[in-house]
């Protein structure tokens, strides 16, 4: 007898096995995809009821999309588009140049520098959330103020735990021999790092980007402090404004939550492989 | 002659000439790690602090603050809302950390394989977990819909269920969260479960089938024990996850109906923001840092005993 799981499903066969199986497999995949394809349906139909909300579309329609204009909910998603964009950019700079500290340099103070990460990684946002409103209010040192600005959305996702110690174990995994004959040539700091490092860090660059990606497309604690003005909102944290509108109906909210979801849905199936990486790595490693 | 004497040393490490060379690598590490730190100082550690300060003082921003010692923990130990939120906090995180373990073991058993068919029900099935939690949320909040036209009451119509007030019920309110949250948190803890059995070796199944031990045996004594350190993550992470869930809560209900489901995190957010009351809002943040932290240690604790 082989067994490739655990309760050997796979070689029960027959048709009482196999409807069994079709029926399992279909309720999972109704129950945990089925509100989603609910809301893409209903984003494109017409729906006036408020309450209806169905799986079967009623009559093809863009009006949502078009009404939302009126709404401001593309602002929004530029918005969202900036704080993501430049936040990513931000996070993955940071952490391949300190994980290449952490992983390649042995110096004074690196336990100790270890045990940072590693708090920021225990210590929960939230709890933060309003002595975080008041530093960012008034910066200490430099006295500016980053509430209603992208700066203060994009600055505080810039340094990111999870993403340092992903990074900084994959390039443990670097050959030394490679840098080391890159420097006898006479390559400087950065040019190693750039011209040897970095492009053999590639799939490690994949796991931090999509990982990093959806962290800052869910956040929404941080934009709900940071912009006060509706100028600045970011698209998750304007949808409660486009539900209490009546006279519109959930139309132009359905369409608006779909534009929220979008992005990360179609980040995590583009890059699932680095993302199941990260996910067992990250959960793995605590 | 000092340089004689260093030739030796530099053949075998090129890069790293004592004194100078050594200094010099110290300065490139902590340059390379400066933005990192920078950016945990002023958005992690000085918050951090300035929380901890502010719990002490009565906050006046334009007036100045005022030392007040432990009142603000006195104000807020004895608040009712207080003490029904933390109550709440705790029996959401509960609910839905076992909640989202087991039917995330039963899935994971349900559906592990190599099977092409298999992988699509996965990546299906995944799919919550990526998702944007307030864009759910939303979605969630009108298939709550207490009316008999909502979907999920029109659901429970086809099996003959009265409809049911959901997030409009005081009674409800809480149990409806926490569906949600099972069901946002059960495919990440599957996918988790998957990993680990993955790594089970298959020949110890097939000498217990061969020893003519049952399925229920099988799992028991083999694949079960094997999960043991996974479990622990998954159910530290999502306790800690659960205490200070916030987005779910703010979104579907705000705290209503009537306080029926507020949790630390808006009762926090709900005086620091809207009552201003930021002292007393800092009290409960490192209240909730401090209940985080006991719960971290003592799982550490507990599990390291049951590993000894």
């Amino acid at each position: 007898m082989r067994f490739d799981s655990a309760l050997g499903l796979e070689a029960k066969k027959g048709p009482l096995a196999t409807t069994g199986k079709v029926l399992v497999y279909s309720v999972m995949v109704l129950v945990f995809t089925g509100p989603l394809v609910g809301l893409l349906v209903s984003a494109f139909s017409k729906t006036l009821d408020p309450t209806s909300f169905s799986l079967w579309p009623d009559e093809f329609t863009l009006e949502n999309f078009t009404q939302a204009a009126d709404k401001n909910v593309y602002l929004y998603l530029f918005n969202s588009f900036v704080v993501v964009g430049f936040g990513l950019a931000l996070q993955m700079i940071v952490s391949v140049f300190a994980a290449y500290s952490l992983a390649r340099k042995k110096f004074r103070g690196m336990t100790f520098v270890m045990l940072i990460m590693l708090a920021t990684m225990m210590l929960p946002e939230e709890i933060i959330a309003i002595p975080l409103s008041l530093v960012l209010a008034d910066m200490p040192l430099i006295h500016a103020n980053l509430i209603n600005s992208y700066a203060g959305m994009i600055l505080p996702v810039g340094a990111w735990g999870f993403s340092i110690l992903v990074m900084t174990e994959f390039m443990k995994e670097v050959p030394v021999e490679l840098e080391e004959a890159a420097r006898i040539d006479g390559a400087g700091e950065l040019r190693t790092f750039f011209t040897i490092i970095l492009p053999l860090c590639k799939p490690a660059l994949g796991v931090i980007g999509v990982f990093g990606f959806t962290m800052i497309w869910d956040q929404y604690l941080l934009p709900l402090i940071v912009a006060n003005e509706s100028s600045h909102w970011t698209l998750p944290i304007a949808l409660r404004s486009l539900r209490s509108d009546e006279e519109v109906g959930i139309g132009i909210l359905l369409a608006a939550s779909l534009l929220a979801l979008l992005p990360s849905v179609i980040a995590f199936l583009a890059f699932q492989r680095q993302f199941m990486r990260g996910l067992t790595s990250g959960a793995i490693k605590g | 002659m000092t340089t004689t004497l260093e030739r030796p040393s530099q053949r075998t490490e090129p890069r790293r000439r004592p004194g100078r060379g050594r200094w010099r690598g110290t300065a490139v590490a902590w340059l390379f790690l400066a933005p990192a730190l920078i950016l945990f100082l002023y958005f992690k550690f000085i918050p951090m602090f300035e929380g901890l300060r502010m719990s002490f003082f009565k906050v006046q921003p334009f007036l100045g603050d005022e030392w007040v010692g432990l009142d603000n923990y006195a104000t807020i130990m004895s608040d009712d809302a207080f003490v029904s939120a933390v109550w709440h906090s705790v029996l959401l995180a509960v609910g839905t950390t076992v909640g989202s373990l087991v039917l995330g073991l039963a899935l994971a058993l349900l559906i592990e394989g190599p099977a092409r068919y298999l992988w699509f029900v996965r990546t299906a099935a995944f799919l919550p977990v990526v998702t944007t939690m307030a864009a759910v949320a939303e979605v969630w909040r009108i298939m709550y819909h207490p009316g008999d036209t909502g979907l999920l009451n029109s659901i429970l119509g086809w099996v003959a269920i009265e409809p049911q007030p959901f997030l409009a019920s005081e009674d409800t309110s809480l149990w409806s969260i926490m569906g949600m949250s099972i069901w946002r948190g059960t495919p990440y803890d599957m996918m988790i479960f998957l990993a680990g059995l993955v790594g089970i070796d298959r020949t110890l199944y097939e000498a217990a089938a061969v020893d003519g031990a049952s399925t229920w045996s099988r799992l028991r004594h083999i694949t079960l024990p094997a999960l043991r350190p996974v479990f622990w993550i998954l159910f530290t992470l999502a306790a800690i996850r659960g205490l200070r869930v916030f987005v779910e809560v703010y979104v579907l209900t705000n705290g209503g109906p009537n306080g029926s489901s507020e949790v630390l995190m808006t009762l926090i957010y709900k005086l620091g923001f809207q009552r201003s009351e930021l002292g007393i809002a800092a009290a409960g943040g490192i209240v909730l840092f401090v209940a985080t932290l006991v719960l971290t240690v003592s799982v550490q604790l507990m599990r390291r005993r049951q590993a000894s």
